[in-house]
């Protein structure tokens, strides 16, 4: 008889420590508003990158405490517009390195990703996204539903359900990561090289020359800056109001929850658009689901009931198993929507400061991705080319990238 | 859930509500003359405050009609609702 662990025995332990707890200088060269995985990211890859290291990440809350700690962490790279398939499967590459680059566990696990069809539609978006993905030399097949229930045994393929499964896509490297152990080991690397990471101190302001920023205000004093980054998710417009810059950014309300523990019987990630729900097995046991964002804007991180409502409904009709689990804890998080469903990067009207926004429902994926991009975006003054197509200005131009089918709900 | 007061039926529960965006946002006079940067502003950008916000909702499960609602973002709490063009608002 083969002895095998419970789920979560071989989780690594809490590190005994993480990093400083500076007091904020007077100046750096780059000022990072918000703690975040991308800022996070973004500071690992000026340092590691372009050798930047006088460089601050305020974070009004604690560390990763926003959308970083509450997301679902699904990572994946099957996007339709090559715009799009570029820096997330560019973020992808990163990730299946990232533990060895930060010399920190993250609990990467590539278990795959199922994204279902349940309309002749559908069917039909899905097929042509694969070949899309497979032009731009990203692993996707498409799957009928013996071939998904061979996946995801438990997934009820039957044909008399109210939205049947026609079949899927399916994309073999997509997986999970353990979100605060990512923050925890870009947090880790950005201290040790010298980088303040300051908690508890939230951006209220911005002391201005023209068309530049020189320092932020803060409700821990003003911060001197050459460059600002702002790294904010859901808060992005209130930090732009403060600067009288207006970007197409609507907040939402994003929820999740969590099942008790339970014994491995998830082995992938499934995800349902038209259904609305989606739901991956975490490394201790528990199914970890997730469904659209509240219809209203909001910023206060909790969400509507009935939404979940909704959502276990989709999610037990897809999976008659999870019918008896029950539900330990709901919360939500504060997205930032386009209408584009892709995020903006790059310039604003102020020279010195660059936003980073706008990724909606999915960022987490992104994060070594856009770290890497933004931070030579910030050291060069200049969009990275995989973040070019993404300026303020396609709203004006017309050069949208319409990512809806891919990316609006799903994450 | 929490109830959400329809200028025509009174209080009903969110689920029979529709969420419409913000309120008064109107059509360009004058289209012809629009910039690109100004069409952008109608078509694409809208206010994201946190704190009071003028919206529109439609009471899509009741009597279908839209009216004007002020909420906090912050606390999703409703301030007012209104009929379009009604001055006069209540909770
Ligand atoms: C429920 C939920 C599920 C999700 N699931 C997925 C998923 O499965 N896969 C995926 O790819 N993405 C997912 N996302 C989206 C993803 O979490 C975000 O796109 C991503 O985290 C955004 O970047 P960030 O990590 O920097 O944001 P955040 O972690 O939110 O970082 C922004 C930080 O800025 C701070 N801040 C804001 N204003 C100020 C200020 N004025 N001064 C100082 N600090 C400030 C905030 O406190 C916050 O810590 C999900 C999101 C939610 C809410
Ligand atoms: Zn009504």
């Amino acid at each position: 008889m083969t002895q095998t662990n419970p789920p979560g025995a071989d989780l690594p332990e809490h590190p005994d420590f993480l990093w400083r707890n500076p007091e904020p200088k007077k100046n750096y060269d780059v000022v990072i508003v918000g703690g975040g995985g991308h800022g996070l990211a973004t500071a690992h890859y000026l340092v590691r990158n372009h050798g930047i290291t006088n460089v601050a990440v305020l974070e009004k809350g604690w560390l990763a405490g926003g959308n970083m700690a509450r997301n679902t962490t699904l990572i994946r790279s099957n996007y339709l517009w090559d715009e799009s398939a570029a820096i997330y499967e560019h973020s992808l590459k990163l990730w299946e390195g990232l533990e060895d680059d930060l010399g920190y566990p993250i609990l990467f696990s590539q278990r795959g990703v199922l994204n279902l069809a349940h309309t002749e539609q559908d069917v039909r978006d899905s097929v042509r996204r694969v070949e899309a993905n497979k032009l731009n030399g990203i692993d996707a097949e498409w799957l009928g539903p013996d071939e998904v229930k061979r996946i995801c045994p438990i997934i009820n393929t039957a044909e008399d359900i109210r939205y049947p499964v026609q079949g899927a896509t399916y994309q073999p490297r997509a997986g999970i990561a353990k979100h605060d152990y990512v923050a925890w080991g870009f947090g880790r690397r950005v201290d040790e090289a010298g980088v303040d990471l300051i908690q508890d101190c939230e951006v209220t302001g911005f002391t201005v020359d023209g068309d530049r920023v020189t320092g932020v205000r803060t409700t821990r004093g003003d911060i001197g800056c050459g460059t600002v980054a702002l790294c904010a998710a859901g808060h992005t417009s209130v930090l732009l109001d403060q600067l009288g810059v207006r970007a197409p950014l609507q907040s939402h309300p994003l929820q999740a929850l969590v099942s008790e523990l339970l014994e491995p019987v998830h082995p992938t990630i499934v995800m349902s658009n038209a259904v609305h729900v989606y739901v991956s097995q975490a490394h201790k046991g528990e199914l970890v689901m997730g469904a659209g964002v509240d219809s209203y804007n909001g910023y206060g991180q909790r969400g509507a009931f009935h939404i979940i409502e909704r959502q276990m409904a989709a999610a037990v009709e897809l999976f008659p198993v999870f019918a008896r689990a029950h539900l330990l804890r709901s919360w939500a998080g504060i997205v930032d929507v386009t209408p584009d469903a892709s995020p903006i990067v790059g310039h604003t009207p102020y020279e010195n400061v660059f936003v980073n926004a706008g990724w909606g429902t999915g960022g987490f994926k992104a994060t070594p991705g856009i770290g890497w991009c933004f931070a030579h975006t910030l050291a060069h003054g200049e969009p990275h080319p995989y973040v070019a197509p993404f300026g303020l200005d396609r709203f004006t131009t017309g050069a949208l990238v319409d990512e809806h089918g891919a990316a609006a709900v799903a994450h | 859930m929490q109830l959400i007061h329809c200028p025509w039926c009174g209080p009903r529960e969110e689920v029979e509500f529709h969420y419409g965006g913000q309120a008064d946002i109107a059509y360009p006079e004058r289209p012809a003359e629009l910039s690109d940067q100004e069409w952008a502003e109608y078509v694409f950008y809208r206010d994201n405050p946190k704190g009071t916000f003028a919206e529109r909702w439609s009471h899509s499960a009741g009597c279908r009609r839209w009216f004007n609602a002020v909420r906090d973002t912050h606390t999703y709490r409703f301030l007012s609702t209104a009929k379009p063009r009604q001055k006069e608002v209540r909770v």
